[in-house]
């Protein structure tokens, strides 16, 4: 098992090494970081001094071994925008992003697993076929206008709840901020939350619904029947239960994707986060938290592939007997 | 915890001098943060603008944006070279700092540094030289009739504070030395900021020992970043903040009839136009080959009378937009009325494009940023349009100004046939503009830096000397209204229109709005 983490995590290296390679490569297309830094009227001899200070005219090489050599040493260097070393910008902003992807996954997830469940056991009631319908909404409608109909429905037109930001943040022992302790600040997240689960919601719930009826037409399950167990006990205890190894996979990938794609709700909610700073290094050619940013994700990425590869043993029993077997 | 017991102090103060005041808190959000609280690190519209309200110039301009007495309280120029300012006394910086003259020169030593985006500002002055604590003189290289223009957004800074918190020098990128006056600020101004959360909000108070007398009521100002646009409305709307700027145009509508909030609309100073390639021998990305159409006179008069300016103004920027016959915004030259824009003539471009030797016209490319004036690609495609109906078919580029910037400026290759920009003059003068955008290109002597028609007058170029040293205003001005004559009669470039500004508030909110974009808490008052 260590051997197996120790292993995986080597591979991340490699996977980040070769996101900050594609980044870098990348990066030459998306315009003079200079121009995004100075006046309109500064003379293109002081331009031409701070690009070289700054060693943007070394070749993509030297710049890209330099990156890695800092990188190594957790030192990202200064934000071109905020003028701030980077780290502090992503750490300052990690819990905000953190918060809203738990608490969407987290609603995803609770409200996907009965939904699913529900969907699957009686397909044939129009209240599933009207479920199903409803899922298909939270699907094809973009993110993007999803929150904006929110914010003119509850915030504009209702009242309810806040239409931007994060409410009042506490901060916790060690710098973490949170806003899920103060009535604004779970007040505020309502909205983004929602907003972001909501593509994740709807494929879970597919995706449960769909391992559902597999697993029902089994026959194990219409053994479990004849033997006279409770429908939830089948339901439940066998069908469900059997269900959850793709669905853990999928969900482990969507939170991945929670939160590096956070971006879009992030800017449309006014929220605090990574996605928000990335976005506008984008639009600022702001290269050294462009390339923290996604160097950080693939990490991101790569642990959570390794968290639920670790879940896989602990909800599969077969795979913990082949491993220690040594084969049949 | 000296911030919290500052913030108790001015509260008592407050309550204790308004005979109980209610408390007024103002809440808005513009579209971005301030880059940060140095004031002479960024180069940003908007980021001096705010600290506007925290930090104070020699000058300062009214809400008219004319000159009136900010820490200086006269100036004159005593020697073609040597300007000498009279500083404002008993002023005193948040922390309690007296503001004299070394503070005039650390200010200036601060900005004159590689590291300060604002070195503009001080550019050309040889020494600051101290004649008594509330006395400075400023030696320049050239004499400088404008010297101070720029210097309402050229901020002051406590010579201690910096100091004793290492504040000395704003950051430093290649070394990565980050400056204390990023986060923090000791200013002489109107407002002091209480708390301060990057991109989040930041909260000021009023500064209880300002030397000007209030005009507004506030206790306590909010600002809050709202970078959506539909976001930001929605904020106004829904009576979570009391104003929001930038008002989108196709929202202004909304927020008009809704219910207590209006927008408030005004004339801005950026002017858009067109250059067009007038120094290649042979046009890049057009069929004609061998020749520049651009070069000829009758080409660009073509291409000027096939602009319906009204329908641009009137279907694109739903009536928020100045037609333009000059270069500058006409709030920023008194004789700009003596000019007018071709007409709109659609036979009479085809009949110039014949008489060229175009009858059927030529094609070539537009470029175009799309998100960084009002409207901008939504106009090019206009441009495109109503230039196609005459004969010049062009395709549209339309790119994010990152990348647009980069590949239109010179180092970029200068790559374009004709395209879109805006200008507004730093110094709300017409020599910026002339030598800016007007004068024969120069690298080296700073001319000409973003004249992108490549357009050449020696006439345009003499005036422009003779303006930057004139300091009689009629002779000045005669001589501006000459060199505008001629490249307007050459159309050295095609100007559209002054675009203009959109401010939503609520209606019990009072406010003045600057033609700058600069908003200043002074002039707030919540009702």
């Amino acid at each position: 098992m260590a051997a197996f983490i120790l292993r995986r995590l080597a591979q991340s290296i490699l996977v980040m090494l070769v996101v900050s390679l594609v980044a870098f490569y990348m990066f030459q297309f998306l315009g003079d970081p200079i121009n995004q830094m100075v006046g309109i009227d500064t003379p293109l001899a002081e331009r031409e001094a701070l690009r070289e200070r700054l060693g943007l005219n070394d070749p993509m090489i030297i710049r890209f071994g330099k990156f890695v050599l800092n990188a190594a040493q957790l030192d990202f260097g200064l934000s071109y925008q905020h003028k701030q070393p980077v780290v502090d910008l992503l750490m300052e902003r990690m819990p905000a992003t953190i918060e809203l992807s738990f608490v969407s996954a987290i609603i995803a997830f609770f409200l996907a697993l009965p939904a699913g469940v529900y969907t699957g056991l009686y397909r044939n009631r129009w209240s599933s076929k009207a479920l199903l319908t409803l899922s298909l909404v939270g699907i094809s409608i973009p993110t993007f206008l999803i929150g904006i109909l929110f914010i003119y429905l509850f915030a504009v037109i209702l009242g309810w709840l806040p239409s931007f930001g994060r409410g009042e943040v506490i901060t916790l022992p060690g710098g973490w901020t949170t806003g899920l302790l103060t009535v604004s600040g779970l007040k505020a997240i309502i909205l983004p939350a929602t907003t972001l689960g909501l593509f994740t919601l709807t494929l879970i719930m597919r995706l449960i619904r769909a391992e559902m009826l597999e697993v029902l037409r089994t026959d194990y399950i219409k053994f479990a029947r004849a033997r006279g167990l409770t429908n939830r006990a089948v339901n439940f205890g066998h069908a469900l239960k059997n269900t959850l190894v793709p669905v853990i996979t999928v969900t482990g990938l969507l939170l991945g994707n929670l939160i590096a794609f956070a971006i879009i709700t992030e800017s449309v909610f006014q929220w605090p986060g990574m996605g928000r700073l990335f976005l506008q290094a984008i639009q600022e050619v702001d290269l050294p938290v462009m390339s923290a940013y996604l160097v950080m994700i693939s990490f991101l990425f790569v642990v959570i592939n390794l968290i639920v590869d670790i879940l896989y043993y602990v909800v599969d029993p077969r795979l913990r007997v082949e491993k220690s077997g040594g084969g049949h | 915890m000296r911030k919290a017991f500052t913030a108790l102090a001015v509260a008592a103060a407050v309550a204790a001098s308004g005979g109980m005041a209610e408390a007024k808190t103002f809440k808005w959000g513009f579209q971005t943060d301030t880059s940060s609280l140095d004031p002479h690190a960024h180069n940003v519209t908007f980021t001096l603008g705010f600290l506007g309200n925290v930090y104070e110039g020699l000058v300062r301009r009214d809400a008219d944006l004319q000159f009136e007495p900010g820490l200086a309280v006269k100036w004159e120029n005593l020697e073609p070279t040597r300007w000498r300012f009279y500083l404002r006394q008993g002023v005193k910086f948040h922390n309690g700092n007296d503001f004299n003259a070394d503070d005039v020169i650390f200010s200036f030593e601060r900005t004159n540094n590689e590291d300060a985006n604002l070195r503009g500002r001080v550019v050309g002055i040889t020494e600051v030289v101290k004649v008594d604590d509330h006395t400075v003189d400023f030696i320049t290289e050239k004499p400088n009739p404008i010297i101070y223009y720029e210097w309402d957004t050229w901020f002051m800074m406590d010579k201690e504070w910096s100091e004793s918190n290492g504040a000395t020098t704003p950051t430093n990128l290649s070394k990565g030395v980050e400056s204390f006056a990023a986060h923090n600020a000791n200013g002489t101004g109107a407002f002091m900021i209480k708390e301060r959360q990057t991109d989040v909000k930041t909260v000021l108070v009023p500064n209880p020992n300002w030397w000007d007398k209030p005009q507004h009521n506030l206790t306590e100002v909010i600002m809050t970043p709202i970078g959506q646009d539909a976001t930001r409305v929605a904020a106004l709307l829904s009576g979570e903040v009391d104003m929001v700027y930038p008002v989108p145009v196709q929202d202004i509508d909304r927020v008009n009839k809704n219910d207590g909030t209006s927008v408030m609309v005004g004339p801005e100073l950026r002017t858009i136009f067109l250059y067009m390639d007038l120094f290649r021998d042979e046009l890049l990305y057009s069929n004609v080959k061998g020749k520049n159409p651009f070069k000829d006179l009758k080409v660009r008069q073509a291409m000027y009378h096939a602009i319906d300016i009204e329908a641009i103004k009137k279907k694109i920027m739903r009536g928020l937009a100045d037609p333009s016959a000059i270069m500058i915004s006409p709030k920023l030259f008194d004789r700009s009325e003596n000019f007018t824009r071709l007409p709109y003539d659609r036979d009479k471009a085809k009949a110039l494009l014949a008489e060229a030797g175009y009858p059927d016209g030529f094609e070539t490319r537009m470029d175009c940023p799309n998100d960084r004036y009002v409207n901008d690609e939504q106009i090019c495609q206009a441009i495109v349009s109503m230039l196609a109906k005459v004969g010049i078919k062009s395709t549209l580029v339309a790119e994010p100004k990152a990348k647009y910037f980069a590949r239109i400026a010179p180092k970029g290759g200068s790559d374009y046939a004709f395209g879109l920009l805006g200008w507004t003059p730093g110094s709300f003068d017409s020599h910026n503009v002339l030598i800016s955008l007007l004068n024969t290109p120069d690298q080296k002597a700073g001319r000409g830096l973003y004249n992108y028609s490549g357009y050449s007058n020696a006439r345009v170029d003499e005036l422009t000397d003779l303006i930057g040293s004139e300091t009689d205003k009629e002779k000045r001005d005669a001589m501006i209204e000459e060199a505008f004559k001629i490249t307007t009669d050459e159309v050295a470039t095609i100007p559209l229109h002054q675009q203009a500004l959109a401010w939503g508030k609520r209606d019990n909110i009072e406010l003045k709005q600057r033609a700058d974009n600069q908003f200043r808490f002074y002039y707030v008052n919540v009702k």
